[in-house]
């Protein structure tokens, strides 16, 4: 019996050692970021590297907000993304909802069209798409960024399956007879119990504008609208030699979301994998 | 019902509504009654025909033009196909990006398979908190994953450099190398999803009933035996679902060597996949035809490989 215990406990100890070195790997590039943002750029390249935070984080941050208007760059992407997420949100529950809890001719073709969409590689008419821009005036304009993903094929799935679970159909029926019409039964009735669902989709769409970067990089063509993976390339690419200060740009890239991350990563992670699954 | 709705010969649809306020036809009077059903789905299929289908029907016409995208375009027949197959700068892409999505695919399913095993160990401690580390790199930033990576790999005075010299290897010029460059981008790939996919492993584990572990011991299977009979079938469509994300993503890489190495995938064009190449022909040089064709050429080979992975891992279970 003291055996068998024994040999769990040390298979408990170095399944858990595995478990925290795969942890400092996937760990460890953020902690390099920090310890280069607070060095100067002869220290980065410094042989043998320095692995201790040092003392410059602040005047590195200050030749970021002096070299690029990052605060622009950052509102810009905040306020593209939290579009995208809005209409998103909107759009796709409202049609989720209704593929889910109505009957109409065609319904069923129409989901399978849907769900073909989603095979489509984007990249594939990165060309015309942008031609189509060019058409409608849009180059160099947000428009090109959130018109063509306010509503996807992904979301409506999502929520469909949510609403089929979720919503009842006596409580739609219900409200029907006191008198609700179709979008007070979506809007009053229904989207307060999709709101686990909606959270999900809010911060997945949010995630994925914000770090988008083919898209904006080929449609945006004025510094001043810069979403801020853009702003970070071209910092990259220019400042070559201030290598410190693009890394503290980059460092203030990526907190912001990490942070938003924190807050609701525990669901999200089970939502992702949920997700993956039903698919 | 269905069946009526059926025998009518398909009438148009939404188009014949507004002058029918009081439709005879059935099917008619059965759209126009669910009016509201369609406004709600509306707005995705007329964004999805403006900004998805168009743009392919239109990339099909595009990629039979020479065009600069801002002079006269003319016809040029299948010009833009055929100097696609016999660029060797094409062919290049195409094996960078196949090497690339070898070179990451594989191990990162493989880890991605023994962490979501570590995790499911019934006596994990802190289960979220490793949870939440091991996913924190997939929604990191592209751009900033690239720029960091590249001061790892750095040619003279990288991190991966110091470690080498710590057992007397010389320093390697990683980004100046094919290999090397290929290396640091599967290398990004595959810290970026392995969590991703390891966390979606997980979820498959734990939807196994634990029913059938316990009969396979009442029958006196071992662990392998139980690997290999419960395990694995069970999760196929799980390995079958990140096998086929991971070849689209895979097709597709481009920001990493992009950041890394610039339009033209480092000195040695290790870096140079097939969405970079048609970036920088369509982008870069203008050739906004011949990337359109390359467009194609992409879809086709995505296809092809969607469909032989497909045929790998759904193959097997007709034999069990």
């Amino acid at each position: 019996m003291i055996g068998v215990n024994l040999m769990l406990k040390w298979k408990s100890i170095l399944l858990h050692l595995g478990l925290i070195a795969g942890l400092i790997m996937s760990i460890f590039p953020f902690y390099w970021l920090l310890v280069m943002a607070t060095r100067t750029t002869s220290e980065i390249y410094s042989f043998p590297p320095k692995l201790w935070f040092g003392p410059h984080l602040f005047d590195n941050i200050a030749r970021v907000l002096s070299s690029i208007d990052f605060f622009g760059a950052f509102w810009n992407t905040l306020f593209v993304a939290s579009a995208c997420t809005l209409l998103v949100l909107f759009f796709d529950s409202l049609a989720g909802f209704t593929f889910a809890k109505f009957n109409f001719p065609g319904k069923k073709w129409l989901f399978v069209l849907l769900l073909a969409t989603m095979m489509v590689p984007a990249q594939l008419s990165l060309v015309p798409s942008f031609v189509i821009m060019a058409e409608f005036g849009w180059v160099g304009t947000y428009k090109a960024l959130i018109i063509p993903g306010m509503v996807n094929a992904f979301g409506i799935f999502w929520i469909r399956q949510y609403a089929q679970e979720s919503v009842p159909s006596e409580l739609l029926d219900a409200g029907k007879i006191d008198g609700c019409g179709f979008f007070r039964l979506y809007w009053n009735i229904s989207l307060p119990i999709l709101r686990p669902a909606l959270s999900f989709l809010a911060a997945f769409t949010f995630i994925g504008v914000w770090n988008d970067y083919l898209w904006p990089l080929i449609i945006l063509n004025d510094e001043n609208k810069f979403t801020l993976q853009v702003a970070l390339s071209s910092l990259n690419g220019i400042y070559t030699t201030d290598y410190s200060m693009v890394i503290a740009g980059t460092l203030l890239a990526v907190i912001p979301l990490i942070v938003m991350f924190l807050f609701i990563s525990k669901q999200f992670i089970s939502d992702i994998a949920a997700g993956a699954i039903k698919s | 019902m269905k069946n009526s709705m059926l025998n009518h010969p398909a009438p148009p649809e939404q188009k014949a509504v507004p002058s029918h306020p009081r439709p005879k036809h059935r099917l008619t009077s059965e759209i126009w009654k669910h009016r509201k059903e369609y406004l709600a789905i509306s707005p995705f299929f007329i964004v999805f025909a403006i900004f998805g289908l168009f743009p392919i029907a239109f990339s099909m016409f595009l990629s039979f033009q020479k065009w600069d995208g801002i002079g006269e375009m003319t016809f040029n027949g299948l010009n833009n196909y055929q100097f696609m197959l016999t660029d060797p700068e094409f062919w290049k892409a195409v094996g960078n990006t196949l090497l690339i999505w070898v070179y990451s695919t594989i191990p990162m399913l493989f880890f991605a398979l023994i962490i979501a095993f570590l995790l499911n160990a019934a006596f994990v401690r802190f289960r979220t908190f490793f949870r939440i580390g091991y996913f924190l790199p997939n929604v990191t930033s592209l751009v900033a994953v690239a720029i960091v990576f590249g001061t790892l790999f750095s040619n003279n005075y990288g991190l991966l450099n110091y470690v080498l010299s710590l057992f007397g290897i010389p320093s390697v010029e990683w980004l100046n190398k094919t290999w090397g460059i290929q290396l640091a981008v599967s290398v990004m790939v595959i810290w970026r999803w392995v969590g991703y996919n390891a966390i979606i492993y997980l979820a498959g584990l734990q939807s196994i009933p634990s029913v059938l572990y316990e009969a396979a011991k009442i029958d006196g299977a071992s662990g392998i035996q139980a690997f290999f009979k419960i395990t694995i079938p069970n999760l196929r469509p799980i390995i079958l679902f990140t096998v086929i994300t991971s070849t689209i993503g895979g097709m597709q890489v481009f920001t990493e060597p992009q950041v890394l190495v610039g339009n033209d995938g480092g000195v040695s064009g290790g870096g140079l996949t097939i969405v970079l190449y048609l970036y920088r022909e369509a982008f870069v040089h203008n050739y906004f035809g011949y990337g359109a064709a390359v467009g194609w050429g992409m879809f086709v080979l995505i296809a092809l490989f969607s469909i032989l992975n497909w045929r790998m891992v759904q193959g097997k279970p007709s034999n069990d």
